[in-house]
């Protein structure tokens, strides 16, 4: 996989300030090497099956990736902090379905007000689990564990069987899936807009940066004055807003809807997180690896479904890749913890 | 100095309770413009609660605050830092994945246009300050991987990187050379002359008579004593601050030294530790001494198998012992009674009983089934044998007070029948009626054959109970005392890097 991208870090020359170069150099390589196994997959199945590079299909494969690079942005933020957002597949569900619901009774109703309503209920659930998470004291892991259920259940209870179905909505909102603008597609822009805005926001502003403190010392960042408890509220209620947007986009595309909309989305989004060089206990990794990340794990399910590889094994090779990506991780984090200890002891003796 | 300004800080009659236990009663506190006043007392006196309450991360019980004459309450370290008020925290508060520019101004930092961080002035404004400080490091440079000694620069920045009216440290010097120290020393002065105040803890004596105008002297976690620094003597201040007289707390009786058990070859951890040698003989007591940082416990851990060393190697009764297999350690007679006691010494939700025994599960199991009997039995010997007060041995071990888990812990590994014993701050958050009866323990053990290689960071322990003291000053041993040599002014020398590096 992206080994080939990551030069191992030691035989580089490092030398007094190479430190910093190297450790920067470590997280740009993180991005390419993703951007590096994504071209190398691409080649292979285009070599084994031409059809899987015309246009059509790679804009599937886009379209596909992009409502979960959007939940990948916004399970980057939770996860950043220390935390994580296990309920995220649940909330698109509750607001793929308030979506469908209200469009399918008023075909008229503007779609900018369903759009905002669903961020707001995908919002409304972020705030409920940063609220427990926040204030209750209760480990991230086991709310959103358990709001996963909760909202769910809420989602089953509100269907009551019934589905959305494409026909009942308004060819505008359906346009929606599949439109472009300027030859991009609508749904690949919407995705790249949140990806940018998040990821200069992470990066460029005070709030941004104390989710990273947050995470690397939670302890620290309480110290230094950072005001904890408002930023990872913020985090979770991002997270939701995302997964509800997430969730509008998700009948947009796919017209049909019922209570099991996003079933089991939770898991492939922590894991475009994580191939993405997201670490699980906070502190680094950035929202262009989260949605880099989606797009890797959405093709090789694609090439997989276009090779006729059975639907087991499209699964072992997320697995594989998930662990490939940690233990990759891991060592060149070894490396570089080396490399700066070096340093540093130099500088001592 | 204005003796008559009035005071930017005062704290009145605060309290804190932790639980049962009284960390801070009569906490009063008065710091003026130009002042700079030592704050001393041994550890565990309650300096670093009341700190805490200064600075906003813990909230007093009862008294008063006043900031500028005026009643305040602290919600947070941030309502504190908007007072003006900042601090050097003893533990480490530094973000390990961001570079040192941004862990100097987070949250506060230089916004440009947009509210956008202003990388470029951020890392101008925090190079001036490492500057200032007189130290080579690159504000760009990840955290991760500092010295002690360099991160406690950092957190010294941190507290400098903002127009600080109040600045609390406690313990800034403890890592940091003499050159490094007497920087930050001229740093306080123009501070002072600023008309800032400072609240400046350390152990060390003559950086106080040095730096300091006004001394707070603190006991059993009241404040005993407030005066002129130029009024007192070295001897006065040490006696306030103990409160008795040193020689009658540590007994250590004397004991045949036999030959040596745990013999140490220049073992190294790159970063950590260089070249360390020593060894321990049975009957013996040996001190690791040092400041907070200098790679003690590091040793200590390396020797008992769980860090593993970049060179060198570990020996007991001849032997070597394998690298990092905490297990063959074990298997060679060595107990490690950890510095947390809570973290890494006991199961905290487990019985008295479970903790005791833990090392002793294979001798207890029969078809890989514990024995209860057989578990309760070993226990309430040990429970015995170090006079444990407790209440029914299948309590939670988190219900004892620190001093009687601090005997669980030593009876686990008591049960072992280890040769060597090695001990990480054997008496810290004890009180002194049980730390007295876990001195008087240690040394029935030396009297017994037992070497012990004790740690500790209390300078009356150290030259009460040990036969050698080593010293260790960042990552290397810089003397090895003998019980005669060894006074506090030696030690201290050497743990303040003042010496040559002695052979061990």
């Amino acid at each position: 996989m992206s080994v080939q991208a990551a030069p191992a870090p030691g035989s580089g020359p490092i030398e007094g300030a190479g430190a910093r170069r190297l450790t920067e150099r470590v997280f740009r390589v993180r991005e390419l090497g993703i951007v590096i196994a994504l071209v190398l997959l691409i080649a292979v199945t285009a070599i084994l099956e031409p059809r899987f590079v015309e246009t059509n299909s790679l804009r599937n494969l886009a379209l596909n990736a992009s409502i979960f690079a959007i939940l990948a942005v916004g399970q980057t933020l939770v996860i950043v902090t220390r935390n994580v957002d296990l309920s995220v597949g649940s909330v698109l569900g509750l607001s793929a379905f308030l979506a469908g619901d209200l469009l399918s009774g008023d075909q008229g109703l503007a779609l900018p007000i369903v759009f905002a309503l669903g961020i707001a209920l995908g919002a409304a659930c972020g705030l409920l689990n940063g609220v427990l998470v926040t204030w209750g004291r209760v480990p991230a892991l086991v709310v959103t564990l358990g709001t996963l259920y909760a909202f769910r259940g809420i989602a089953f209870l509100w269907t009551d069987g019934r589905q959305v179905n494409a026909e009942t909505l308004p060819d505008a909102f359906l346009n929606l899936g599949t439109d472009s603008v300027l030859g991009v597609p609508f749904l690949v822009l919407i995705a790249l807009i949140v990806v940018v805005a998040v990821g200069q926001w992470l990066r460029d502003y005070r709030a941004g940066r104390e989710l990273y403190a947050i995470g690397s010392n939670p302890e620290g960042a309480r110290l230094a004055g950072v005001r904890s408890d408002r930023r990872v509220l913020t985090a979770f209620v991002l997270a939701g807003a995302l997964a509800g947007l997430g969730g509008v986009l998700f009948t947009a595309r796919f017209g049909t809807v019922d209570a099991t909309a996003g079933t089991g989305y939770e898991l492939t989004v922590i894991a475009a997180a994580v191939v993405g060089g997201v670490a699980i206990f906070g502190g680094t990794g950035s929202v262009y690896g989260a949605a880099l990340g989606a797009l890797l794990l959405g093709t090789i399910t694609s090439s997989l479904i276009v090779l006729r590889v059975e639907a087991f094994w499209q699964q072992a090779a997320i697995g594989a890749l998930l662990l490939v990506a940690i233990a990759l991780d891991r060592l060149v984090g070894l490396r570089v913890d080396a490399a700066l200890r070096r340093r540093s002891a130099r500088r001592v003796g | 100095m204005s003796e008559h300004a009035a005071p930017l800080v005062e704290l009145r009659d605060a309290t804190k309770s932790y639980g049962a236990v009284r960390a801070l009663r009569d906490g009063n506190l008065t710091l003026r413009p130009g002042e700079v006043r030592a704050l001393m007392g041994e550890n565990g006196a309650g300096k670093s609660t009341l700190v805490k309450v200064l600075g906003g991360v813990v909230r007093r019980d009862s008294g008063d605050m006043l900031v500028d004459g005026e009643p305040v309450a602290f919600h947070s370290p941030h309502d504190a830092r908007d007072a003006g008020i900042a601090v050097i925290y003893q533990e480490p508060t530094l973000f390990p994945d961001l570079s040192i520019a941004e862990n100097v101004v987070m949250g506060y930092h230089p916004l440009g246009s947009l509210k956008r961080i202003d990388r470029r002035a951020m890392h101008r404004q925090v190079q001036g300050l490492l500057d200032r400080l007189g130290v080579k490091l690159d504000s760009e440079r990840p955290v991760r991987g500092l010295s002690i000694a360099d991160q406690q620069i950092v957190e010294i920045a941190k507290a400098l990187s903002f127009d600080a009216r109040v600045l609390i440290m406690d313990e800034p010097t403890a890592a940091l050379s003499g050159a490094e120290v007497e920087r930050l020393f001229t740093v306080v002065r123009t501070l002072r002359e600023h008309g800032a105040a400072v609240l400046f803890i350390s152990h060390r004596l003559e950086e106080v008579f040095k730096i300091c105008d006004t001394v707070t002297v603190m006991r059993d976690g009241a404040v005993v004593h407030d005066a002129r620094v130029a009024d007192m003597t070295p001897d006065e201040m040490v006696r306030r601050m103990v409160g008795r007289e040193l020689s009658a707390l540590f007994p250590k009786q004397d004991a045949a030294i036999g030959a040596p058990v745990l013999k140490v070859e220049r073992l190294t951890r790159e970063g950590v530790f260089f070249d360390v040698s020593f060894e321990v003989r049975a009957g013996e007591i040996v001190a690791l001494a040092g400041l907070v940082g200098a790679g003690r416990s590091e040793v200590a851990r390396a020797i008992f198998g769980i860090d593993k060393p970049d060179a060198g190697h570990v020996e007991v009764d001849g032997r070597r012992v394998p690298a990092a297999r905490p297990l063959a350690a074990m298997r060679a007679g060595i107990g490690f009674v950890p510095e947390d006691r809570r973290q890494q010494g006991l199961v905290m939700d487990l019985s008295i009983a479970r903790n005791a025994t833990m090392t002793r599960l294979r001798p207890l199991s029969r078809f890989g089934l514990i024995g209860g009997g057989a578990e309760k039995r070993l226990a309430r010997e040990w429970a015995t044998r170090l006079q444990l007060k407790f209440h029914r041995l299948d309590n939670p071990v988190g219900f004892l007070s620190g001093g009687n888990q601090q005997k669980v812990v030593l009876a686990k590994w008591l049960a072992t029948e280890p040769k060597l014993l090695i001990l990480d701050e054997p008496t810290r958050g004890i009180d002194v009626g049980t730390k007295a009866e876990v001195h008087r323990l240690m040394s029935e053990l030396a009297g017994r054959g037992l070497a012990v290689l004790m740690i500790s960071s209390e300078l009356p322990e150290v030259l009460g109970m040990a036969d050698r003291v080593l010293v260790m000053h960042e990552g290397r041993l810089t003397a090895a005392l003998s019980r005669a040599d060894a006074d506090e002014e030696s030690v201290i020398r050497a743990a303040t890097g003042q010496v040559q590096e002695a052979a061990a």
